[in-house]
């Protein structure tokens, strides 16, 4: 079987722009905190929703809704209420982190299909099938700390299927885990959907020198005429010991498109692209990339090689955890 | 409320290691938990000592608690986490995988690392059979008070991070191993030289982030001295105190003066600045901007 390619949607224009490029899957999701990428001017309100499902149907491709970020005490009717409306829409399935969450689906939604986000970090079989056994969990999106030959003995022990990221942002650390961004700016992913958000962010001029400071903390230090790149956390600037450098990321992107033959050896379902902020036009051309590789792949051709490389953030990319040195 | 002591985050030699524990059969704390939280290449180092800590504490009269990896990759890793449930103790689970291995119907607790934001998840856990809940870090106290009501009903204790570097992430990379330029694979043990962590600095020197090997912790200590009357009418039932190099039974002890109301804030603040001049407090996650803020009067 073809890899399934499943591409981000921010806006409605994306999810056609995205369809029409050959993706077999996007995803998207509700304009508000109930999604991990909750950025001003994105996603779906749920007449966008539906509109964009029927698009995607009519099309053959489908549509993934995330509710990934993890329902507020006392709040949880609004994620529960993404969830009733991710159904009426027609939604192939959720892609939900939250125990509790998940179980409400799985109690109330049981038709709908429910793949496990990545904001849930199951890295291992064990945990992956007590998801499927208890939740019925029919996906899973792999955590980026895993190698592939650590994801072929994830697949050769279970039945779910995989999802992995191959284009895109990169985190760092286990998403889903991570208190970095609300520890210096109060707003974190999994509870506002937000890291190291812009509202936070400030550029300062000083002598020819740029700064830019996160939560007030100074994170990156370029000369005016570099490119400053955005001070995600993980990816700033820091000094520990006698060093100084990015101690934890190089403010690189991912990109794993040469493994794509090995991830299909390894049993990987289905090919995620990471940026639900991007661009119509970004996500059309990533989306036409990949598609045309695993295509190649299916019919045995050989696959056309580092034609993603220019749409890379800072035009540095990494295969991350998927080669083992990484770590 | 109770004291209850998390797992050792660092990396310690056995014999600093099996000494803390002998130092808290002695101390004002009702629970302890043990065992390695952070990386499984740590555990050899110090495993064959945790019988013995573990009876030391249960004969001090202490509940005691095992803790489960916090990220489970690797074959060994699995089996550390699956071999757990042998140990005839109970299990804190910091990864759900620990979970699959539990069976129905034995109780567990549960750790700050787990995802409980919200009553669904609570009460899904204490259906499973969690007695006792840590939450997360970063929530605010209106979450915990919400979450603490929901608990009593549940019968399920809820304890918060009450002082001590907090874990903010946990990595597939190793960050030790990555400064002194070797992979997680070749690490050498470069955590061991850190026994509170490294400290991470911006670039305008300003202490911000704890290097720990696969972990990054906060720079600043959270330190609830300021909080717990407010913690106490919102129904936590225990501070979790988080082990450090410096003089921790004596900052159990002052954690235990300040929940019997013998020392007010201000002197336990000084209190601890005694035992380590450069350390930075925090508890801003509870209602502060940033997790980051200090409510205390030497706020920066």
């Amino acid at each position: 079987m073809v890899m399934e390619i499943v591409c981000p949607a921010g806006t409605p224009a994306a999810l056609r722009a995205a369809v029409k490029a050959g993706a077999h899957t996007v995803y998207c999701g509700f304009a508000d905190e109930t999604n991990a990428r909750n950025f001003p001017g994105l996603n779906f309100d749920r007449e966008e929703m539906r509109e964009g499902v029927a698009f995607a149907h009519s099309h053959g491709s489908k549509v993934l809704v995330a509710i990934n970020t993890f329902p507020r005490a006392g709040d949880e009717a609004i994620w529960h209420r993404a969830v009733s409306d991710a159904e009426a829409a027609g939604a192939d399935a959720v892609i939900l982190a939250d125990v509790g969450l998940l179980d409400y689906a799985a109690r109330y939604h049981p038709g709908l299909r429910r793949h496990l986000s990545v904001q849930a970090a199951a890295a291992n079989a064990d945990v992956i099938n007590f998801y499927a056994e208890t939740f019925g969990v029919r996906r899973v999106v792999l955590p980026r700390v895993l190698s592939v030959p650590e994801i072929a003995a994830i697949n050769a022990e279970t039945e779910v299927e995989t999802e992995v990221f191959v284009f895109g942002g990169l985190c760092v650390m286990a998403e889903g885990r991570c208190s970095l961004s609300s520890y210096a700016t109060g707003k974190s992913p999994n509870m506002n959907g937000v890291c190291s958000p812009a509202s936070h962010v400030e550029y300062h001029d000083e002598g020819g020198v740029l700064d830019a400071k996160l939560g007030g903390y100074t994170i990156h230090r370029v000369a005016k005429d570099e490119p400053a790149p955005y001070p995600t956390l993980c990816k700033g600037c820091f000094s520990a010991g006698d060093k100084t450098g990015h101690l934890f990321e190089d403010p690189v992107s991912l990109n794993a498109e040469h493994l794509i033959p090995q991830l299909k050896k390894a049993g990987v379902t289905a090919l995620k692209i990471e940026g639900r902020q991007r661009s119509r036009s970004y996500v059309a051309q990533v989306v036409g990339n990949f598609r045309a590789a695993v295509d190649a792949l299916e019919a045995g051709r050989p696959m056309p090689e580092g034609m993603l490389t220019r749409l890379s953030e800072g035009q540095a990319t990494t295969a991350g955890a998927y080669m083992k040195v990484w770590r | 409320m109770d004291l209850t002591v998390g797992p050792n985050q660092y990396f310690w030699a056995a014999d600093t290691w099996a000494g803390l524990y002998d130092e808290l059969a002695q101390a004002p704390v009702k629970r302890v938990v043990l065992g390695e939280l952070v990386c499984s290449k740590r555990l050899p180092f110090f495993q064959d000592r945790i019988p013995d800590a573990i009876a030391t504490l249960v004969e001090a009269g202490k509940e005691v608690a095992l803790t489960s990896l916090a990220l489970v990759t690797l074959k060994r890793e699995r089996k550390q986490t699956a071999s757990l449930i042998g140990m005839e103790v109970e299990i804190e689970v910091n990864d759900l995988t620990a979970l699959a291995h539990i069976p129905e119907g034995t109780p567990f607790s549960v750790g700050p690392l787990v995802n409980v934001y919200n009553e669904t998840t609570l009460a899904w856990l204490a259906k499973r059979g969690a007695t006792r809940v840590c939450l997360p870090p970063e929530l605010s106290l209106a979450s915990i008070e919400i979450l603490a009501t929901a608990a009593k009903s549940l019968g399920v204790a809820i304890e918060v991070w009450g002082h001590g570097r907090i874990p903010l992430a946990i990595s597939g990379r190793c960050y030790h191993a990555r400064l002194h330029g070797r992979t997680k694979d070749n690490c050498q043990f470069a955590c061991e030289d850190d026994p509170d962590g490294l400290d991470v600095r911006t670039l305008e020197d300003q202490p911000f982030l704890t290097m720990n090997g696969v972990q990054t912790l906060s720079g600043s200590y959270a330190a609830m001295i300021r909080q717990v009357d407010r913690l106490e009418a919102a129904g936590v039932s225990a501070l979790r105190l988080s082990p450090q190099s410096q003089d921790f039974a004596g900052l159990c002890r002052l954690y235990r003066d300040v929940l019997d109301g013998k020392i007010d804030a201000d002197a336990a603040e000084a209190a601890i600045l005694g035992i380590d001049p450069g350390q930075r407090l925090s508890d801003g996650f509870l209602d502060g901007e940033r997790g980051a803020d200090w409510s205390g009067r030497m706020a920066v």
